[in-house]
């Protein structure tokens, strides 16, 4: 390669004309493609794309500092020695991901386990939004949502039910497996877990669909289209709303939270009622008769 | 008292040749209550019993000025995040019943009658007087019948009762027909699409990223071939839309291709890393979704059956005895994604006549590819 080039090279410098017109051959050439940018380009694009390119540069300062030592310092990735993976590439996550992983305090992660938790969140959104603008452009992924994508304020109040309807029935056959009827979650192989679904933020809600966080499946918009991400979201709010008629939900995690109850907590105070009547005698050593 | 010592004495007749070898110690001393003894701590005692008693009126009154005030149903009032009726009428009913409970606890131990008891086993047999008088009425009943003495009558009797069993036999044509081979099939045909689940839409290999996990179905559970709609006499209704919908549900994910492991004769069944298994567990028969996507491993949520997608359906955990069907995928002259048959082995849990095959044993490599 360097070879190629350096023959090149001297075959130019065989047909130069003067000492400075390597160098006004090359003010010329970028001024013309700058001029030509500036001319096709809308401004507004222009701005957007330098506003993207500082934010990226920011990203990757914070990134340097915070993520670099699972990720790689350019996001490739690092596998150990031993062939564990420490940090995956974040080529191709997107925005989305590191959205969902910063915001949620997800990341940067504190140690590996068989799960990362979530935690209080230490970034501010801007900073958030600087380190996905980074990771955004080391290759293309889903990008962040907006409101639009996953309220349903815009709709009436009868395309809001059928969304409800529509999402439910998306949600009962995606969803449950892992996520509970309730989306009150459930485990998972190797101490592993579905997170709670009521409580978390419907932006966080679509962008875990988009990427699939940790373990979970993605559900990408060539599998549920935006609009039905939209409807299941709007089914697990309305779940949010429901109120409880009776009972007590036990965490809403089904037979084993409600056969541990009943086996503890229902059996065991049945025993100790048992134990304790049988425990206290109603026995005297006086006499019928005795005096007093 | 006398009463009861002279059955205890009665009865010792019985074990006299036990009680030669173990002589019986008797009864201990009677231990008095305090409510025996001590007036004071009877009334003390009745007066408890009372007052748990009333405690229980007092429960049912409210469960009936609850049942009577209370708002129901979706704009019913609230108590402590639950419907305000349901926690007053079973707070106030399990505490009338407790408390009746209680009390009667209460009661019998403190005030109810209290002596100890014996209480001899009667022999087992009736007495000799009693068996003699039996066998004479049903000699009696015998000779005044005449069922000795007329064999026609007990003979067509005794037939007539005999076929009594014909009907029951007759009737267990009721629990047929026999399935004949519809455990071994379900609906999926050779290019028949495959349909996201709920929605019926169509899938393209280009729609899902890897990682992509979708519930499928046949399109034919949506009532339409290839996008258009069927003629009415061949869309599933009722019944057997629904065994149909549970027998061919799908699972489709996609994978890095070069994470598969082909089972011998399945190398072309998936496209660009897109495979199909059935949904359903080979165990008993659960549906299962519980997908890990960064092992490949679809978890049964019933037993922990675990199969690995990548490896043919493989069990890798549970107790599962075989790997899950797999459904070879084409692709269709629009670019959809098909079935290249049905499944070619049953689906769902093992039943007596099935098959036992291996991976690559079931004629895999037959399976003709879709013309696109």
């Amino acid at each position: 390669m360097r070879r190629l080039l350096n023959r090149s090279a001297g075959r130019l410098s065989r047909h130069r004309r003067g000492p400075l017109a390597g160098l006004v051959v090359v003010l010329l050439g970028l001024a013309l493609s700058g001029g030509l940018y500036a001319a096709f380009s809308p401004s507004s694009s222009a701005d957007s794309a330098d506003d993207q390119a500082t934010m990226a540069a920011k990203g990757r300062q914070l990134f340097l500092v915070s993520c670099a030592t699972c990720h790689g310092q350019n996001g490739e990735g690092i596998t150990t020695q031993d062939g564990d993976i420490l940090g995956p590439t974040l080529a191709g996550v997107g925005a989305a991901a590191v959205d969902f992983q910063v915001g949620t305090g997800r990341m940067p992660a504190v140690q590996p386990g068989p799960q990362v938790e979530k935690k209080q969140n230490i970034f501010s959104q801007d900073e958030i939004d600087e380190l996905a603008a980074y990771v955004a452009s080391l290759a293309p992924g889903p990008s962040i949502p907006t409101e639009a994508d996953y309220s349903t304020a815009g709709l009436s109040d009868e395309e809001k039910k059928e969304a409800v309807v529509r999402g439910g029935q998306i949600f009962l056959t995606n969803c449950t497996a892992c996520h509970n009827f309730t989306g009150a979650g459930g485990a998972m192989p190797r101490g592993g877990f579905a997170p709670k679904l009521l409580d978390t933020d419907p932006k966080y809600i679509y962008e875990a669909m988009l990427t699939g966080p940790q373990s979970m499946d993605t559900f990408s918009n060539g599998n549920l289209s935006p609009e039905e991400k939209r409807d299941v979201i709007a089914y697990i709010q309305s779940m949010k709303e429901q109120p409880g008629y009776g009972g007590f939900g036990l965490g809403s995690l089904g037979p084993v939270s409600e056969g541990l109850f009943a086996w503890i907590v229902g059996i065991g105070v049945l025993v100790g009622f048992a134990t304790w009547i049988a425990a206290h005698t109603t026995r005297t050593l006086k006499k019928k008769g005795q005096a007093q | 008292m006398t009463a009861t010592e002279s059955n205890h004495e009665g009865g010792h007749e019985l074990n006299a040749h036990t009680d030669a070898l173990l002589p019986d110690p008797g009864r201990h001393e009677h231990e008095w209550r305090p409510t025996d003894v001590n007036p004071h701590a009877e009334r003390r005692a009745e007066r408890q019993v009372a007052v748990l008693f009333g405690l229980s009126m007092i429960c049912t009154v409210l469960f009936v000025v609850a049942y009577v005030t209370l708002k129901t149903g979706v704009d019913g009032q609230i108590v402590m995040g639950l419907g305000a009726s349901n926690v007053c009428l079973g707070l106030a009913l399990g505490g009338a019943f407790l408390f009746i409970g209680i009390g009667v606890i209460q009661w019998a131990r403190k005030l109810m009658w209290d002596v100890e008891l014996v209480e001899e086993r009667h022999p087992a047999s009736s007495s000799e007087e009693d068996r003699a008088k039996f066998a004479g009425i049903l000699d009696s009943a015998l000779n005044e019948s005449g069922i000795g003495r007329r064999p026609l009558l007990r003979n067509t009797l005794l037939g007539s009762i005999g076929l009594l069993a014909a009907p029951l036999v007759v009737m267990l044509r009721d629990l047929g027909p026999l399935p004949g081979d519809k455990l071994k099939h379900t609906v999926w045909t050779a290019g028949m699409r495959v349909v996201r689940d709920v929605v019926g839409t169509p899938i393209r290999p280009a729609d899902l990223e890897i990682g992509d996990l979708v519930n499928a179905e046949p399109e034919i559970i949506f009532g339409t071939s290839n996008g258009t709609a069927l003629p009415a006499d061949q869309v599933l209704e009722g019944a057997e839309l629904e065994d149909a919908r549970a027998k061919a549900a799908t699972v489709l994910l996609r994978m890095d291709p070069s994470d598969i492991i082909p089972g011998p004769g399945r190398e072309n069944w998936d496209v660009d890393g897109i495979v199909a298994y059935s949904k359903i567990c080979t165990h008993v028969g659960c549906p299962i979704s519980l997908n890990e996507r960064t092992t490949h491993h679809l978890l049964c949520p019933c037993h922990q059956s675990t199969f690995d997608l990548a490896d043919s359906g493989k069990v890798v955990f549970g107790p599962a005895g075989r790997h899950l069907p797999q459904l070879p995928l084409g692709v269709d002259s629009d670019g959809y994604l098909v079935a290249r048959s049905d499944y070619p082995e049953p689906v769902g849990p093992s039943f007596w006549e099935r098959d036992t095959k291996h991976v690559g044993d079931m004629g895999e490599a037959e399976i003709p590819e879709i013309n696109s």
